[in-house]
Parts: C-alpha cells; sequence; structure tokens
C-alpha cells in the first residue's frame, strides 16, 4: 500500500519542490533582519544590544552568529546582497589585507566605529599567595626556549622563583586558551611578545618572523595546560583546583567570578576596569563593529541598530554592557563613535 | 583466585578431589583452570558493564545536581501601581513599565533616597520584568488605574545569591571576596525574604522563550523547535531516498565491480566527520544554491547528508534479512518485482529500516559542527516559524550557554542538556512505538 499510487505522490513531491524553490526565491529577494557576523569576544555585547534592540523597536531581533574575528569579515567581505552579512564583529582591527579583498568584492564604504575595550587578565583562585608578574615573567614562565647566559636553551623554569628570586617557590603551571582563539592571539600578542620585546637576545635577532616565532612560542611540557575554547572552563578549574594554578582569559570573565578569583597585576598594574579603560593595564585590546554602508536602507532598522549600539544607555558607564564586562570609550571617543553612526562615514585603508 | 574457584557453581570440588574416576589429575586441573578462566572472563564483562554504568550514573547525577535549580527562578513581589501615569490606557503597548516597576521598588524601600543606592535598587529586578508587565497590562488593559500585588522576576545577580544561599553570601562579603551583589542589595534582599515577598518559583519561561542574553531570561523554545524543524527535514529528505537506494542495490542492481564500488564508497561515507558535510553544505546549498543562512531547510538538507549512508547501509541489513522464500513464493504466483518489494519485502523490513533511521536522527539531533559552516551557531531570539526562518537547534543553545560568562548560564547549561536528553528519549520512544505496530512476524 505504500507506493500504491506512485504518480501521485511523485506530483506531489514535484509540486512541494516548487513551492520550496519559490518561497526561497522570494527569501532571497528580501531579508527584513539584521545579520551580523564576527568575533566571539565582541558577541556577547552585539548579543546584548540586538536583544534589546528586538524588544525596543518594531524591528526583528538580528541574527548573531559567532565565527570569530577572521571568519566573520571573510563573510562580510564576500559582497553585496541580502544573502551576504550586514555587520561584522571585530576584536581588532581590520587588516589592510581584508580591506583591500572586501573593496575587490564590491564591498566598498564600510564605516568603522569602535565599542569599546577588552583586557586579558592573568588569575588565580582567591586565598593563595599574592603576587604580581611582570609580561617579561610571563613570557619566561612560558617560552618553548629562553635565553640563559646568551644561549637559546629548553625551557627549564619549574618554578616561579627561578625566573625572579622574589617571586614565590611555587610550581609554573598556566591555563590558557588554544591556538584556535581569538583571545589567545591577543595574548601572544600582547603578553608574550611585549614581554619578550625587552630581553636584550631577542632584540639581537633582526629578521621579525624569527622573532616573533622565539616570542610566540609556548612550551609543551604540560607546564602551560589549553583549556579549551571556552573561558567558563578555564574559571571552573581554577575555581575548584588546588592554588597554584594560574588562569589566563577575557576580563568580563573576572568581572563575574570576583567572589571566587583575583586578576594579578601586570606590570605593576592591577587589571581592573579603570586601568584597562585608560590603557595603563598592559594587555587589552580595542574592539569593533564594522557595517557594510551599501546595506542601509535596504536591509531595515540597520541606522537605528547602529544608534541603539552607540547610544549612551548601551555603551555608557551605565549602560548595559558595562554590566556584562564591556570597558567602555571614554566620553570624547563614545561621542566620536557616535558621530560616525550617525554619518556613516566610510573608513579609509587601515593603516595608511 | 582462591574465591574464584570457591564461587564457581557446581563443577568446583575441593582441589585434589577427581570429578570422576576417569579423570586424570592433570586433566582434572586443566579443567579447574577453565572454569576459573572462565569466571574471571565473566567478572570482566561484569566490570565493564558496571564502568559504563557508574559513568552514566554520574552523568546524569552531575546534570541534576547542577541544573535543577535552573528550573526555579527567583521571583521578587511587589505592590504595583498601574496608573495612568506611567501609562496611556489607549495604547498600553507604549506604557512606561520600567518606570513603574523603579516607583514600586522605590515604595517598598522609601528609606533609599542617593542615586547610587536607587540604581542599586533598580539591578535587583531583571529586565524580564518589565517585559511582563507590558504583556500582563497589553493583554488585559482594564488593569492600568489598579494596584497589583505581582510577583517579578529578579535579576541573575540576586538569583545567584538566593541559590547560593543568602546568609553564605553575607558571609563571603565580609571575608573580602568580591561578591556581585553589595551590601546593601543583601540588607534589602533579606528583608524582603523574611516578609515572604522572596521566593523562587517554577521557571516556565524557561519552556517558553526563545535565547537571550540574560540568564534569568532564557529559554529553550527556539533551539527545540528549530531541532524539530530540522529534524523533519531531515527525515523527509533522508528517509525516502535511503530507502530508494537500499531497495535498488538489494533488490535490483546487479552484481558487477560498480555496484561494489557503491557500495564500499556508501560505507567509507558513514565514517566521515561531520563537519565535513557541513563544508559540503555551505558550498553547496548556500554558495551554488543561494539558500539563506541559518535555515533549518539547509541544516535539515546537511543533517540528511549525514545521515543517509547510516540509513542505506542498516536498510540493506534489514532487506537482506528477509528470507528469500518469501520473494520466491510471491514471483510464483505472478507479482512482478516492483510488486515483490512492496507488498512483501518492505513491509517485512520496516522494523528494521526504521531502528536505523531512528539511530541516524538521534546521531543527527546531536550534530552541531556541520551546522557551524552554514550559519546556524548563531544568537537568535526569536522562535523559528519556519523552515526558512533562522533557527538553531538545541546541542548548539546548549552550547552557547556553556560559554556565557555571567555565572547563571552554568545551571541553565545543565538544564539544556537534560531537556536535550529528554526529547531524544521521547524521540526514541515514539519510534519503539511506531516499530512496533509495523512489526511483522513471519
Amino acid at each position: 500500500m505504500r507506493c500504491a499510487t506512485p504518480r501521485r505522490a511523485l506530483a506531489a513531491l514535484v509540486a512541494a519542490g516548487a513551492l520550496l524553490m519559490l518561497s526561497l526565491e522570494a527569501h532571497a529577494q528580501a531579508r527584513d533582519q539584521i545579520r551580523i557576523v564576527g568575533s566571539s569576544t565582541v558577541f556577547p555585547f552585539t548579543t546584548a544590544v540586538a536583544e534589546q534592540f528586538g524588544r525596543s523597536t518594531p524591528f526583528r531581533t538580528p541574527v548573531v552568529e559567532s565565527t570569530g574575528t577572521g571568519g566573520g569579515i571573510r563573510l562580510f567581505c564576500a559582497g553585496i546582497g541580502p544573502q551576504h552579512p550586514d555587520i561584522a564583529n571585530a576584536s581588532r582591527r581590520m587588516t589592510p589585507a581584508e580591506f583591500d579583498s572586501c573593496q575587490r568584492n564590491g564591498v566598498t564604504e564600510i564605516t568603522e566605529i569602535p565599542i569599546g575595550f577588552d583586557g586579558i587578565v592573568v588569575a588565580v583562585r582567591r586565598g593563595g599567595p599574592r603576587f604580581g608578574l611582570t609580561r617579561e615573567q610571563m613570557w619566561r614562565a612560558l617560552a618553548r626556549e629562553v635565553p640563559i647566559n646568551g644561549q637559546w636553551v629548553r625551557n627549564p623554569y619549574t618554578h616561579w622563583n627561578q625566573i625572579d628570586p622574589s617571586l614565590p617557590a611555587q610550581a609554573i603551571e598556566i591555563i590558557g586558551p588554544p591556538p584556535t582563539s581569538g583571545t589567545r592571539d591577543s595574548f601572544n600578542e600582547l603578553m608574550l611578545s611585549g614581554g619578550c620585546a625587552n630581553v636584550p637576545e631577542v632584540r639581537a635577532i633582526t629578521d621579525a618572523r624569527e622573532r616573533q616565532t622565539r616570542c610566540q612560542s609556548i612550551r609543551e611540557d604540560g607546564r602551560f595546560i589549553e583549556g579549551g575554547e571556552n573561558d567558563n572552563l578555564i574559571v571552573q578549574r581554577l575555581a575548584t583546583e588546588r592554588h597554584g594554578l594560574i588562569g589566563v582569559f577575557g576580563f568580563s570573565y573576572l568581572d563575574q567570578n570576583t567572589d571566587r578569583l583575583e586578576g594579578k597585576p601586570i606590570d605593576g598594574v592591577e587589571p581592573t576596569y579603570e586601568n584597562i579603560q585608560s590603557g595603563r593595564y598592559p594587555v587589552s585590546r580595542s574592539m569593533f563593529i564594522y557595517l557594510k554602508n551599501a546595506h542601509v536602507g535596504v536591509i531595515p532598522g540597520l541606522r537605528e541598530f547602529l544608534q541603539e549600539y552607540t547610544s549612551e544607555r548601551a555603551m555608557s558607564e551605565t549602560g548595559y554592557l558595562q554590566t556584562r564586562g564591556l570597558i567602555v570609550l571614554a566620553p570624547a571617543a563614545r561621542e566620536a563613535a557616535r558621530a560616525a553612526a550617525a554619518s556613516l562615514r566610510p573608513m579609509g585603508r587601515p593603516g595608511t | 583466585m582462591t574465591d574464584a574457584a570457591a564461587l564457581t557453581p557446581p563443577a568446583a570440588r575441593p582441589a585434589g578431589v577427581p570429578l570422576s574416576p576417569h579423570l586424570s589429575p592433570r586433566i582434572a586441573a586443566r579443567r579447574r583452570g577453565r572454569h576459573r578462566a572462565e569466571m574471571r572472563f565473566r567478572l570482566y564483562g561484569l566490570a565493564a558493564l558496571s564502568l559504563c554504568a557508574l559513568a552514566l550514573i554520574v552523568l546524569l547525577a552531575s546534570l541534576v545536581w547542577s541544573g535543577l535549580s535552573a528550573f526555579w527562578q527567583t521571583h521578587l513581589r511587589l505592590e504595583v501601581e498601574i496608573s495612568t501615569r506611567h501609562v496611556d490606557p489607549t495604547r498600553p503597548q507604549a506604557g512606561d513599565y520600567g518606570g513603574m516597576l523603579r516607583a514600586a521598588l522605590e515604595a517598598r524601600f522609601p528609606e533609599v533616597t542617593s542615586r547610587a543606592d536607587r540604581r542599586r535598587l533598580h539591578a535587583l529586578l531583571s529586565s524580564g520584568a518589565e517585559e511582563d508587565l507590558r504583556r500582563m497590562v497589553t493583554a488585559d488593559p482594564s488593569l492600568i488605574g489598579t494596584r497589583q500585588r505581582l510577583w517579578l522576576l529578579a535579576g541573575t545577580d540576586v538569583d545567584m545569591a538566593v541559590k547560593t544561599g543568602l546568609s553564605r553570601v553575607a558571609q563571603q562579603i565580609k571575608e573580602g571576596a568580591g561578591v556581585r551583589l553589595s551590601e546593601r542589595q543583601l540588607e534589602w534582599l533579606e528583608r524582603l525574604s523574611r516578609e515572604g515577598d522572596l521566593a523562587l518559583r517554577w521557571n516556565s519561561r524557561f519552556f517558553t522563550a526563545g535565547d537571550s542574553r540574560d540568564p534569568e531570561r532564557v529559554g529553550v523554545l527556539g533551539g527545540l523547535v528549530g531541532s524539530l524543524l530540522t529534524l523533519l527535514v531531515c527525515l523527509a529528505l533522508a528517509l525516502p531516498v535511503g530507502v530508494a537506494a537500499a531497495v535498488y542495490l538489494e533488490e535490483f542492481a546487479p552484481r558487477n565491480r560498480f555496484t561494489a564500488l557503491i557500495e564500499v564508497n556508501i560505507a567509507n561515507l558513514a565514517a566521515v566527520p561531520s563537519i565535513v558535510f557541513g563544508l559540503l553544505g555551505l558550498a553547496v546549498f548556500l554558495n551554488a544554491f543561494g539558500m539563506p543562512r541559518s535555515a533549518p531547510l539547509v541544516g535539515g538538507a546537511v543533517l540528511a547528508l549525514l545521515s543517509l549512508p547510516i540509513i542505506i547501509i542498516a536498510a540493506r541489513a534489514a532487506l537482506r534479512a528477509v528470507p528469500p522464500s518469501v520473494r520466491e513464493a510471491a514471483l510464483s504466483l505472478g507479482a512482478s518485482r516492483m510488486q515483490v518489494v512492496t507488498h512483501h519485502v518492505l513491509p517485512l523490513a520496516m522494523p528494521g529500516i526504521l531502528t536505523g533511521t531512528i539511530l541516524a536522527l538521534a546521531n543527527a539531533l546531536g550534530e552541531t559542527a556541520p551546522l557551524l559552516m552554514i550559519g546556524m551557531v548563531a544568537f537568535i531570539v526569536d522562535i523559528p516559524r519556519d523552515i526558512l526562518s533562522p533557527a538553531t537547534v538545541l546541542p548548539v543553545q546548549i552550547y552557547m550557554w556553556a560559554s556565557g560568562a555571567e555565572r547563571g548560564f552554568v545551571e541553565k547549561t545543565a538544564a539544556g542538556i537534560m531537556v536535550l536528553l529528554a526529547f531524544m528519549l521521547s524521540m526514541n520512544a515514539a519510534a519503539i512505538l511506531m516499530r512496533r505496530r509495523v512489526e511483522r512476524r513471519w
């Protein structure tokens, strides 16, 4: 009985297929929902704005994908039209190469809006011995090879006091993000490269690439543990394990867990909100969103979305993004961001 | 291993006593050795089984332990004046419900006057409370002008403090640990609690809402509906195609090099990592066909590709298990090849095919990797309405909560996993019932 009327079944199938194609066609023509892709670091903030925007305006809630900064900008730069995203989240500035690829695909006018800062913190469970670290000490503890008496040798340090006698005799054990995460990129750039910059043996290296390898290669003898893409796992490990384990993750996770964890001062600067905002804390970066100007007026609500994002109730010191761990811009910079969102002045090629 | 010998059923005898006079001592010793080996073998099996059971129990216990509290959410009871000052009776939708709630909080704690303290006071309530009130008044505008005692959703920091225990939080504050609530806020909460206006109430929102950035407002419905739509598309595509392919290969195809090659390829496809299917979906469905990103249609199509090999393999095994005598009998009575298949072989093979399909679908339900490529790993608040609207699936929803920084997401993650397990169980139960109905004996 299953296939008693195969002809009728076939006709129904064809009809269903045709209907689907038609509705697909209609779908591709118009999109009434903003689509956003990009950095997982910016994701919590953009989603918060998206939710607020969806609830407080007649527009539909934007769809936000967490693809990583690089992947997001690639999607963003793929072209103009409803099948391409309207906004890209980035935890770093767009590179000149990315900008060029955007231009080649017809995405010529892009508005760049800075939204705030993110800090990378080095934290431990509360109640252990308190000591600050410098970026150079962090690098010495983590590098695969370190210079000793002018010779590059495999990292021999097992305890912090071997690096600097003023540090306690505690075993080096650090848990941090894996190489696939954006936090790791920034950690490499800001903490490790920043830390090895003043080491004379590193300064003697003239080849920029070799210097980067020397600075950013992390030891693989078990002293550094990759904690997984999810910063929460690192937080949970830190909170439950014995003292001595040191974790590396984004500031917002420290901010949410101050009852269990405490941040270590880096180069003598505590990882506090104020220090990251003022730029005194050395391991912090800016975050941006990029808007495709050609989509304004085609996809409904883009202008209003940017207005919400740059409004005082979102990105000021008392705004709702700050309660989620965003380190907000200074008032003048916020004013500039608002102006950029209002004028949609296209950015020039970065770095020129 | 002496006790093992003692445990051995009747065969065990005190050492040295022959079983029968015909057994030489050497043979008897070997026999005892074989019995002991068998005993050990059984123990290994039992140990393996208990290990699995233990792992399952630990998993379920830890889930329930950390997730059960998510089904209850902290609420505050306040007397709210729904005054015309805040809302225009002709347009209840546009009222200032936030202002109304702030006024209610300040009326409850009239001694709070400083700006900073008032902000702390307002932070006790979730932004969801405002929306609930808006919905309530919009549905029933006659409430305007009345005073209502309402249970209102508390913010996640309050919720976490209540679930930790207010006295423990007070202790933490005293020890100088950074707590997300201030001492004043804790005082207010303690007062509310003493007066019976602070309670954990059943969190029905968890089953009726979509995603949110606030852990106290999240719900699984978006992911649940998304999973359902995606699986329906997957089933609609994979089952007919899979069965047709299996029937052709098993009943009609000639046995030659070419079909052998196809068979090997199908078996290989079943072992291909799922992310590869995601890349395929990105290249074919999105880039070549121009289908929308994040749509259950595309997700279902990708998962159908993923489950096809499993369904084909299971369906072929089920078809092969139908005895040839059934086919021969039908053919000898003059049935055509198609009639043999549709009237006799397929109905008999159906239970086996369904079992394979259930396994394949259960597998597909847990997939996230292929969906990443086609944009289904996304923050989507609206509940999907059809197979073209943006959607996400349950495992993705769980993954995204697991990466949320707010502490409240920890319990929501575990609760989401419980819902996923329940969904999978009910899906399997339904399939087993269906299989029972089509099962036939021969």
